[in-house]
């Protein structure tokens, strides 16, 4: 028997889709049970109370959470966000239900064992509750008590040998693709240069100095399994500088229909036989392929990396050599004021352990702007807006590159300054006369 | 500018502020200290371990404010 009425957010089991009411139910119910006799540290009927307070919300059109506080557990300024709830004589186990972030590992590769053990943790100190994983990808619990955070923050570092993730104005949780360990078009390790800079980071990651947030993806490629490009400050997405691989046999087998396109992700329908023409050149955003004589050719100068040629052929196509990333700066996903896309700043690096010139050309100039210069809630994206992207390139050092329009004239024109022209914008008049008249 | 003249300058700061506003961000102490974002954090950190100051998050945002001081019961007169 539920603690709760509930008919209003009952209806949200109706649709065709999973709901998370039916999970809080669940949830509820298993801790009422308590088959296994877990010591529960905070109420048990928390989640009970947690369906009320929703239910309390829908009725009355408004929320019941205060947002933020001071908890945190002691020397991180990151890692905990506060949540109280403003009937707590009604909903006493949802009082306090604070929100605690577990930095994900690379690639978010875990061991059976491991989900175990922080379930169990969690089930034990706190609501039993988790998102796996957040919008920044990290492990999120949802709802304990303040008492709770250090004991949950401890048993993390000292059994788990797992760090809390970053929050507020701080160096977020850096987030990959599982990269080269499944995956045949990646172009660099995601995962150790994702693992790298959070270790490297540590004190941007928990102790807040940024006007705001600041997020690292890392996409092994341009398919941006990570969405790098959209949601990151900076963007690390694999690329190449030399030729496609092709193999002309296996080209040949796809229009034969021996091998299924897109590694037969769409046979569940008759889509009739495979034509090379219409999916494939067809569809090359910058038209820079071609079948002709039994022989695909490519004029990799001119692709864009777009991928569509790759993925529906990996068999026959297979990305370059010469492998690296481009670093693209300034993406947001924000609820307000809009998103943003990601503006490219370095072309083509080479992503290799210490990945010295990745810190010290890139990221540390970068932040070093962003931190003098920035406003307070001002992410990396607005500040090059506001600023321009020739103070970006001023502050980083890198020449302006036709790589980085977007499209002609569509970005603002980068002017010279008197200093980068030879003799400055001071002329001889006299000089000048002899070859214009007035 | 040692951790001592640091501590003495972010508190008389704060407190003089206290009235109207008791958090801060992290480029307003910097002002304070007169002082760039990195070295200005070294001491500001030292300042959050030595519990004079304490952080406030909102989840997105961080702030810094005296310990202790801010508490919604004093902004509604219940002192």
């Amino acid at each position: 028997m539920a603690k709760h009425e509930t008919p209003l957010i009952d209806q949200l089991e109706s649709g065709p889709w999973p709901s998370f009411v039916s999970d809080l139910k669940q949830e509820a119910e298993s801790r009422a049970k308590n088959e296994k006799n877990i010591e529960y540290q905070i109420p048990q009927d928390c989640c009970d109370d947690l369906l009320g307070v929703l239910e309390l919300s829908y009725k009355h059109g408004r929320t019941h959470w205060k947002h933020g506080g001071i908890v945190g557990v002691f020397g991180y300024g990151g890692g905990v966000i506060g949540r109280y709830c403003d009937q707590p004589e009604m909903f006493p186990g949802v009082a306090h239900f604070h929100t605690m972030r577990v930095s994900q590992p690379a690639g978010k590769y875990y061991t059976t064992k491991y989900i175990e053990d922080i379930c169990d943790l969690w089930e034990r100190r706190g609501s039993g509750l988790t998102n796996m994983h957040g919008a920044t990808g990290d492990i999120i619990f949802l709802g304990t008590t303040t008492p709770q955070l250090e004991e949950v923050f401890w048993e993390l570092g000292h059994n788990l040998n797992q760090d809390l993730g970053g929050s507020g104005s701080n160096l977020r949780t850096p987030s990959d693709c599982l990269g080269e360990s499944r995956c045949e078009f990646a172009c660099f390790d995601t995962q150790a240069i994702c693992h790298d800079l959070t270790n490297e980071y540590q004190d941007e990651l928990h102790r807040p100095a940024f006007p705001y947030k600041f997020k690292f993806k890392f996409d092994g490629c341009p398919n941006c399994c990570v969405a790098a490009i959209a949601r990151s400050d900076l963007a690390f997405i694999g690329t190449w500088r030399d030729d496609i691989r092709i193999d002309q046999e296996a080209v040949k087998a796809y229009i034969g229909g021996e091998i299924p396109p897109n590694a037969g992700a769409h046979a569940g329908r008759d889509w009739g036989p495979f034509d090379i023409q219409k999916e494939v050149i067809d569809l090359c955003p910058t038209k820079c392929m071609r079948y002709e004589d039994g022989k695909l050719e490519i004029n990799t100068p001119e692709c864009t990396r777009c991928m569509h040629c790759i993925n529906v052929m990996p068999r026959a196509l297979r990305v370059g050599n010469d492998k690296g990333a481009s670093l693209m700066v300034g993406a947001k996903a924000p609820i307000l004021d809009g998103a943003q896309m990601a503006t490219l700043l370095v072309p083509f690096i080479k992503v290799e352990p210490p990945y010295t010139e990745i810190k010290e050309t890139v990221i540390e100039p970068i932040w070093d702007w962003w931190m003098e210069e920035g406003k307070n809630r001002e992410r990396l994206g607005e500040l090059i807006k506001r600023e321009g992207m020739q103070k970006l390139l001023e502050v980083t050092g890198f020449k302006a590159d036709p790589r980085m329009i977007q499209e002609p004239r569509s970005n603002p024109y980068v002017f010279w300054k008197a200093d980068e022209v030879p003799g400055g914008f001071e002329r001889d008049i006299n000089e000048f006369r002899k070859f214009h008249q007035r | 500018m040692d951790q001592a003249e640091a501590v003495e300058k972010i508190v008389t700061a704060l407190k003089k502020k206290s009235k109207t506003k008791s958090k801060f961000y992290f480029n307003d102490l910097a002002k304070i200290l007169d002082l760039k974002p990195r070295p200005a954090k070294k001491f500001i950190n030292q300042m959050v371990t030595d519990e004079i100051l304490e952080y406030w998050s909102s989840g997105s945002t961080s702030m810094y404010g005296l310990k202790g001081m801010g508490k919604q019961s004093h902004g509604e007169g219940e002192d």
